[in-house]
């Protein structure tokens, strides 16, 4: 299957109540296979074609609002079409969960992978998790449903695969029985249904300077009770499925001296640079995060304290001119823990420029000097861009 | 900061601001929203109820069947009940809430 094919595959297994959406690729295939689902009676999702990823996430809101299991998918502009409506979704604490198939943000127009489009909504207030690989992907949406829905958290969860390197290549994956799906993601029993006419509530009020502060206070706790119930979510779906997940994975971190740290598709490669080194004896591993909203910021600095120097890999700017988006929450999150590495950022892939083997070994090379002069002489590379 | 003291907090509130009851305006004070008041003088009050019809608050207090005051608790200050009155000589006017406090 394809990392498209994937999430529409655990779109129809999951069977939501709604689903409204609108076309942009690198996403078009899930809505378009999900839309066939539709007419062959295979799901009983009311299906609803919109105009607009502004409405098609104003729908989507609207019926998670009236008690409904409701989705949509996305990618790039459509998600920045979406931007209003997010913060909506995630303020009125409305458990919907979203694909997102990572692509440029224009411009200029690319619509090639890169995370520019998802970092952008990272303070949105939705939970971000990234998947390496299609199984990943189709693994994060079951357990996505289960983290948002969670009575401690409520939050919506974008599930982020990479445009075209996972949505469009062809992977082996294990899938679950329908039966194991509907056992793990149970009933939905909202707890202010709109629909519930005997029980009348107003969604969304006005909220002034005496109270809305209180409700973003309320919000920034159900985030921090998101990453318990992520390990919880997570045990849960290995004991099921023998898949095991985390807020981040080590690949050969325990006597590491170096490393890199990357989300997503790169995460992959990045694993075959690592053996590589490593046969060559040097101490190298690599962390990979899943979870980038919550930021697990005091598991990873415990992850990382013992390393001499760290690499992050950015597929995203910032335009701060101090790196990307990943890199200063990284490099936040180890300041104040007490020693810990030197941290160096590679901005790498944007619009979609091939990353290989040899490119990220070349960053272990110089974060290797980087730990032998023990200083950083260059925070900030653009990795293979011409001069 | 006197709006926030007292108030309850983000423990307590709601979830995202879910109003759970129905019927519940007049238990959010908007009174302090106002910057004008309407001033209502009863001896020029034909009560014709125009101002109880049009206030978009429901401010206009009535008793025993007549206008008999304002709302102030309620009262946004906007202005309607005072453009709405018919008498020639008004029996509502608006003044600014400094000259009311001036007073």
């Amino acid at each position: 299957m394809t990392g498209n094919e994937a999430v529409a595959f655990a779109l129809k297994q999951i069977d939501p109540d709604v689903i409204a959406a609108y076309p942009i690729t690198p996403q078009t295939d899930i809505v378009q296979y999900f839309s066939s689902f539709v007419a062959d009676g295979a799901v009983k999702t009311e299906f609803v074609t919109v105009e607009s990823e502004h409405s098609a996430m104003s729908a989507t809101v609207g019926a998670a609002a009236a008690g409904a299991r409701a989705m949509t998918a996305t990618a790039a502009n459509g998600l920045a079409l979406m931007w209003e409506i997010l913060y909506i979704a995630a303020s009125n604490r409305l458990p919907i969960v979203m694909p997102v198939v990572n692509r440029a943000l224009s411009g200029p127009i690319n619509i090639h992978c890169d995370h520019s489009d998802t970092m952008g909504a990272r303070d949105s207030g939705w939970i971000q998790l990234y998947s390496e690989n299609a199984q990943e992907a189709y693994d994060n949406m079951f357990q996505a449903l289960r983290i948002a829905e969670h009575p401690d958290v409520l939050l919506p969860v974008m599930v982020c695969l990479d445009g075209f390197i996972i949505s469009h290549a062809l992977e082996n994956l294990v899938v679950n029985e329908d039966e194991l799906v509907k056992n793990f993601i149970g009933a939905y029993k909202p707890q202010y249904p709109l629909l519930d006419v005997d029980n009348p509530v107003t969604v969304g009020p006005i909220d002034m300077y005496d109270f809305y502060f209180e409700h973003k206070r309320q919000q920034s706790e159900a985030m921090k009770n998101a990453q318990e119930v992520i390990l919880a979510v997570a045990r849960e779906y290995e004991q099921k499925t023998g898949r095991s997940y985390g807020l981040f994975e080590e690949y050969r971190m325990d006597d590491a001296e170096v490393a890199v740290l990357v989300m997503s598709s790169a995460a992959g490669t990045a694993k075959a640079a690592v053996d590589e080194l490593r046969e060559q004896g040097h101490k190298v591993g690599l962390v990979k995060l899943r979870v980038f909203r919550p930021f697990p910021h005091e598991k990873l600095a415990g992850a990382l304290q013992h390393l001499k120097a760290l690499a992050v890999m950015d597929r995203a700017e910032s335009f701060s001119t101090m790196g990307g988006p990943l890199f200063n929450e990284v490099r936040s999150a180890l300041y104040g823990a007490g020693g810990g590495p030197l941290v160096r950022d590679f901005i790498f892939g944007l619009g979609g420029r091939d990353i290989g083997v040899a490119e990220i070994v070349e960053i272990f090379k110089k974060t290797l000097e980087t730990a032998a002069a023990g200083k950083v002489d260059e925070m900030v590379c653009y990795l293979g861009v011409r001069e | 900061m006197s709006a926030v003291v007292g108030k309850p907090g983000w423990k307590s509130v709601s979830r995202a601001g879910l109003i759970l009851e129905a019927g519940n305006a007049a238990e959010y004070e908007t009174g302090d929203w106002r910057t004008q008041r309407p001033i209502w003088h009863e001896g020029r009050c034909i009560q014709c109820y125009r101002c109880w019809v049009y206030c978009p608050d429901g401010a206009i207090v009535i008793k025993d069947g007549k206008v008999s005051g304002i709302d102030y608790v309620h009262c946004k200050g906007c202005g309607v009940c005072v453009s709405e009155c018919p008498t020639k000589d008004p029996a509502l006017e608006l003044i600014t809430e400094s000259e009311a406090i001036e007073s």
